[in-house]
C-alpha cells in the first residue's frame, strides 16, 4: 500500500492534496492490468471506478452500426479515466478498451462518493481536480471538431 | 540556349534578378497522401547554389501558369532540393501532375529560419500539425546530423486521419530510434487504427523535455499553432523560446509586392519563422 | 521673413525651362486638362498647363471652375499621382519561352514585341516633373524607402527616379481635402527638388520666385531670364503659402497614433465606416503611396511564350488576402481597417514614417465620400486601451 500512495502522490492529479485525504484515496485504490483489445468499461454499464492510467494506451470509443467502432480520443500513460463515476447517473458513456497492455491504478468511485458526501472539503478538491481535466478535454474536442486539417472547397 | 540571359550579371538583389526564376528540372516525385506530394529537384543550369536554412521557402514557378511559395522540406546538407506540398490551388494542382523530367522556375530561398543554432544544448520540441511537418523537416535532419550537440529531442505530429500522414516511412525509422521520440496523432481514426486519437496539442503536456531549457518550433494550421503555444506556455516553455511559422498571401517573397503583411511585419521577409513572444498579441486579434 | 535666397521669373522663363528640359532629352510631365480633371502628362509649354483653372476638392466632389487670371498652377492635386510614371500600373517582370518540357528566360530587349507595356529590365525614359506639391514630393521619399531600403529593391522605380528632375510648386491654396498642414509634408516644398516655384499673382503682377535645391537647377534657372526677389516680392509669396496654410479645413492629429491604431483593433467604429465603404479601392489607386502589387502569369495561346507581369493591387480586394481556402480579411471592416492602419501606424513600423501625406485624393476620389481624417478622429476620441487593468484604461481616457 505504501508504494500506491507514493505513486498517487506524485501524480499530477493528487499533487498537493492533503496527506489524510491521500490516505483516503489509497484506500480506495488498487492496480488493475488490461490486456490489449480487453474492454475496461462499456457505454451504459454503472460506471463506480476510475483509472488513473500508469502504461499502456487506451481508446475511448463509440459504436455505430454504419462505420463500426470510432475512437473519440485515445488516453495514455498518466491520464486519468472515466468521470461518469462522479455524476448521476453513474453509467458510462462510452467504451473503453485497452489497445496494447494497459497498466492502471483502478480508485473505487463508490468509496470516494461517499466519502465526498460525509466531506464536502474532499468532494471539492476532487471537484476542482476533475473539472480541470474536463476543461482539458472539452478544449480537445472542441480543436478535433474545428477539423483544422481540412481544406475548405 | 541562346535566348537565355544571364540576368544576374545586375545587381544580385534587384527586381528583375530576384523576380527571375531559376530552371530546376523535376527528378522524383512521390506521393505521400491523397493530396500531397513530393518534388525533388535539381538545377538546370549549374550557375543558382541553393543553399537554405530550416524554414526557408522558394517561390515555386510553373510555366505559363504561376507562382507559389513552398517551404524547402528536404535535407539543407543534400544537394537536391525537396519541396512538399498539397494540391489545393490552381498551381499546386498543376504541379501534382509534373513528372520526372519536367521543369519548375524556382525563387529563393526567402525568409527567416528555424532557431537550430540558438537549440544547442537545450531540448528540442517540435510539434507538427498536417501539412506543417514539410517545413520542420530540414531543422530534424539538422538537429539529427548533430544530434549529440541537443538534448532531448521530442517530435510530435498530428493529422486528420492516418492517410494524411507524411513521410511515413521515416517516421517509423525516427520513432524506432532512442534518441528521438515520436508521438503521432490523428483527428479522427476508425478502429484499425491503434495509434493516438485526438489533437496534437494533447500530446505536449506529457511529452518528456524539460521546460525550462526547450525550444520549440511549431507549424501547422495557425488555431493548432496558437493552441501548441499556450499548451507549451502553460508546460514552462517561455514565449520567446517558441518559434511559428505563419502563412500569408505572397506574390513576390521579397517584401516589395505587400500582401502577406500581417500587423507590422511582411511574413516573407520578417516571418515565416517568428517567435511567438513577438506575434502573440496579433495571432488572437480577427483577420489581422 | 525667407532665408534663403529667391529668384523672379516670369511666366516666359518657365517655357524657357521647359524647352531646355525638353533639348536635353527629357520627358516634361506636368499638370494638364484631360477631359474634365486636371491629369499628370506630357507638356510641350506652358499652355498645355491648367492655365486658368482651379479645382474644387470635396468628399466625392472634384470639379475644374474657370478663374479670371492667367494662372498656371492655381489648383491643387490630380487625381493620379506621379507614381504611376516611376512605378508604372503594369510592369513585365521577364518573358520566357517553352523548351522543351523547360523554359528559357528571354532577353528584355526581344521582350514583347509591339507591346506598350514597360519592361523592368529596359533602359527607363528620362522624365521631368512639373509641378510638384509638397505632399507629392513626400510621397516620392516614402516610395523611395519602400523601393530602395531593403534587401530587394525596385531598381526600376530606382534608375527612374535618380534621372528624374523635380520642379515643385509651392500651394497658394487649399482645396477642400487638403491635410497637409497636419501631416507636416507642405503646404512648402522644403527640400529635394531641383527648383521651387511659387505662383504670385497681386492685381498688378503675375510673377514666379523660384528657390534652388540642386546644383543642375541653378545652371537650369541660370539658362533663363532670372534676377533676385526683392524682399516684398519674397514676402507676398511666403504670404500666399501661409495663407493656403490657413485655408486647410482638416488635419490628422498624429499624436500616438501608431499606439492609438494598435489598440483599436476591435472599435466599432471600423464596422461604421464598412458600412459605407465599398471596397472598390479607389483610395488606394489614386495614394501617391500605395505600393502594392500582384504578379500575373499569362501565357500566349500557343503555349510557348509565357510572361510575369507586376499589377498595382488592392488591399480592397478579397484576393488579396487569399490563402488556401479563404481570405484573411474577408469583412469590409477589416480591409478598411487594415489600409487605415497600415497607412497612419504600421508604415512607422515598417519605413520609419507615416504612409500618409495629407494630400486628400482618398477623400476626394471615394465614392462616398470616407474621409480618413475624420475616421481617425472617431476613434482617437473614443479608443480605450484593451490591455490589461482599469486603471490604465482611465488614465488614457484621461489624456485622450
Amino acid at each position: 500500500m505504501e508504494t500506491l500512495e507514493r505513486i498517487l502522490a506524485e501524480h499530477q492529479f493528487f499533487k498537493d492534496l492533503a496527506e489524510p485525504y491521500l490516505q483516503l484515496a489509497t484506500g480506495c485504490a488498487s492496480n488493475i492490468r488490461f490486456e490489449p483489445d480487453q474492454f475496461i468499461f462499456r457505454e451504459g454499464e454503472e460506471a463506480d471506478q476510475f483509472y488513473l492510467i500508469r502504461q499502456g494506451r487506451v481508446a475511448l470509443q463509440i459504436f455505430a452500426p454504419d462505420r463500426g467502432a470510432i475512437t473519440i480520443e485515445t488516453l495514455t500513460e498518466g491520464d486519468i479515466l472515466g468521470w461518469s463515476w462522479l455524476i448521476p447517473p453513474y453509467n458510462w458513456h462510452f467504451d473503453a478498451r485497452a489497445l496494447e497492455v494497459t497498466r492502471a491504478i483502478a480508485l473505487d468511485g463508490k468509496c470516494l462518493r461517499r466519502k465526498c458526501e460525509e466531506d464536502h472539503n474532499l468532494g471539492y478538491e476532487l471537484l476542482k481536480r476533475f473539472a480541470h481535466i474536463i476543461e482539458q478535454r472539452l478544449e480537445s474536442t472542441r480543436l478535433q471538431i474545428l477539423d483544422i486539417y481540412g481544406v475548405r472547397s | 540556349m541562346a535566348s537565355a540571359v544571364d540576368l544576374h550579371v545586375k545587381s544580385p538583389d534587384d527586381i528583375v534578378s530576384s523576380m527571375s526564376p531559376h530552371l530546376y528540372g523535376i527528378q522524383r516525385v512521390r506521393k505521400e497522401t491523397e493530396d500531397t506530394f513530393t518534388l525533388e529537384l535539381q538545377e538546370k543550369s549549374g550557375q543558382h547554389k541553393l543553399s537554405f536554412a530550416p524554414g526557408q521557402f522558394n517561390m515555386v514557378y510553373v510555366f505559363g501558369v504561376g507562382e507559389v511559395p513552398i517551404s524547402i522540406s528536404g535535407d539543407p546538407a543534400s544537394p537536391v532540393l525537396v519541396h512538399t506540398t498539397r494540391a489545393v490551388g490552381t498551381v499546386t494542382r498543376v504541379m501534382s501532375k509534373l513528372r520526372r523530367g519536367d521543369m519548375l522556375g524556382i525563387r529563393g530561398p526567402f525568409g527567416t529560419a528555424w532557431p537550430v543554432a540558438e537549440a544547442r544544448g537545450h531540448d528540442v520540441v517540435i510539434v507538427a500539425g498536417g501539412i506543417g511537418l514539410a517545413p520542420l523537416r530540414p531543422s530534424l535532419y539538422e538537429v539529427l546530423s548533430h544530434r549529440e550537440d541537443f538534448g532531448k529531442v521530442v517530435l510530435l505530429y498530428g493529422t486528420r486521419t492516418p492517410s494524411d500522414i507524411l513521410f511515413r516511412e521515416e517516421l517509423e525509422q525516427w520513432r524506432a530510434r532512442f534518441d528521438l521520440e515520436v508521438h503521432v496523432t490523428v483527428d479522427r481514426a476508425d478502429s484499425g487504427w491503434r495509434g493516438n486519437v485526438g489533437v496534437v496539442t494533447t500530446l505536449i503536456h506529457k511529452a518528456p523535455f524539460d521546460p525550462q531549457r526547450t525550444v520549440a518550433m511549431v507549424c501547422g494550421p495557425e488555431v493548432m499553432m496558437r493552441f501548441a503555444a499556450l499548451e507549451l506556455v502553460k508546460r514552462g516553455v517561455s514565449a520567446g523560446a517558441i518559434s511559428l511559422s505563419m502563412e500569408r498571401n505572397m506574390k513576390c517573397g521579397i517584401g516589395l509586392c505587400g500582401h502577406c503583411q500581417f500587423g507590422p511585419f511582411f511574413v516573407c521577409k520578417d516571418g515565416p519563422v517568428f517567435r511567438y513572444s513577438r506575434i502573440k498579441d496579433l495571432l488572437t486579434k480577427w483577420e489581422i | 521673413m525667407p532665408t534663403t535666397t529667391l529668384y523672379r521669373i516670369e511666366r516666359g522663363a518657365i517655357d524657357g525651362i521647359i524647352s531646355s528640359l525638353r533639348q536635353q532629352h527629357y520627358t516634361v510631365v506636368g499638370p494638364t486638362i484631360r477631359g474634365a480633371s486636371i491629369e499628370l502628362d506630357e507638356l510641350l509649354s506652358t499652355s498645355d498647363l491648367p492655365v486658368g483653372w482651379t479645382n474644387e476638392q470635396a468628399p466625392a466632389r472634384y470639379r475644374l471652375i474657370k478663374l479670371p487670371v492667367e494662372s498656371l498652377f492655381a489648383y491643387t492635386v490630380s487625381p493620379h499621382s506621379w507614381k504611376r510614371h516611376l512605378f508604372p500600373p503594369i510592369l513585365r517582370l521577364f518573358s520566357a519561352r517553352r523548351n522543351g518540357r523547360g523554359f528559357d528566360l528571354i532577353n528584355s530587349g526581344e521582350g514583347a514585341p509591339g507591346s506598350s507595356i514597360p519592361d523592368a529590365a529596359d533602359a527607363v525614359r528620362p522624365y521631368a516633373f512639373l509641378g510638384v506639391r509638397s505632399c507629392d514630393l513626400h510621397a516620392l521619399f516614402m516610395q523611395d524607402k519602400v523601393f530602395g531600403s531593403g534587401t530587394y529593391q525596385d531598381q526600376y522605380y530606382q534608375r527612374t527616379r535618380e534621372q528624374t528632375w523635380i520642379i515643385a510648386v509651392n500651394c497658394t491654396l487649399a482645396s477642400g481635402t487638403c491635410f497637409c498642414a497636419s501631416m507636416k509634408t507642405g503646404p512648402k516644398a522644403s527640400s529635394g527638388f531641383d527648383l521651387a516655384l511659387t505662383e504670385v499673382i497681386t492685381e498688378h503682377e503675375h510673377y514666379f520666385l523660384v528657390e534652388i535645391g540642386s546644383d543642375r537647377g541653378r545652371i537650369l534657372l541660370e539658362g533663363v531670364d532670372h534676377r533676385p526677389a526683392e524682399s516684398a516680392e519674397a514676402t507676398k509669396g511666403e504670404e500666399l503659402i501661409e495663407n493656403s496654410s490657413q485655408q486647410m479645413g482638416r488635419s490628422l492629429d498624429t499624436e500616438n497614433i501608431r499606439e492609438i491604431l494598435y489598440q483599436s483593433a476591435d472599435h466599432p467604429r471600423w464596422d461604421v465606416v464598412a458600412a459605407r465603404c465599398l471596397t472598390c479601392a479607389n483610395c488606394t489607386m489614386v495614394c501617391p503611396t500605395c505600393f502594392c502589387t500582384t504578379m500575373e502569369d499569362v501565357i500566349d495561346l500557343s503555349g510557348a511564350r509565357a510572361e510575369r507581369l507586376r499589377k498595382w493591387d488592392s488591399c480592397f480586394t478579397m484576393d488579396f488576402s487569399y490563402i488556401h481556402g479563404g481570405s484573411v480579411r474577408s469583412s469590409p471592416r477589416a480591409r478598411y481597417r487594415h489600409w487605415l492602419t497600415h497607412k497612419l501606424a504600421s508604415w512607422i513600423d515598417q519605413f520609419g514614417t507615416s504612409g500618409c501625406v495629407g494630400c486628400g485624393r482618398c477623400i476626394t476620389w471615394c465614392p462616398v465620400g470616407i474621409d480618413i481624417t475624420e475616421e481617425y478622429r472617431a476613434i482617437r476620441e473614443t479608443y480605450v486601451t484593451n490591455t490589461a487593468s482599469s486603471s490604465t484604461k482611465e488614465a488614457n481616457d484621461g489624456n485622450a
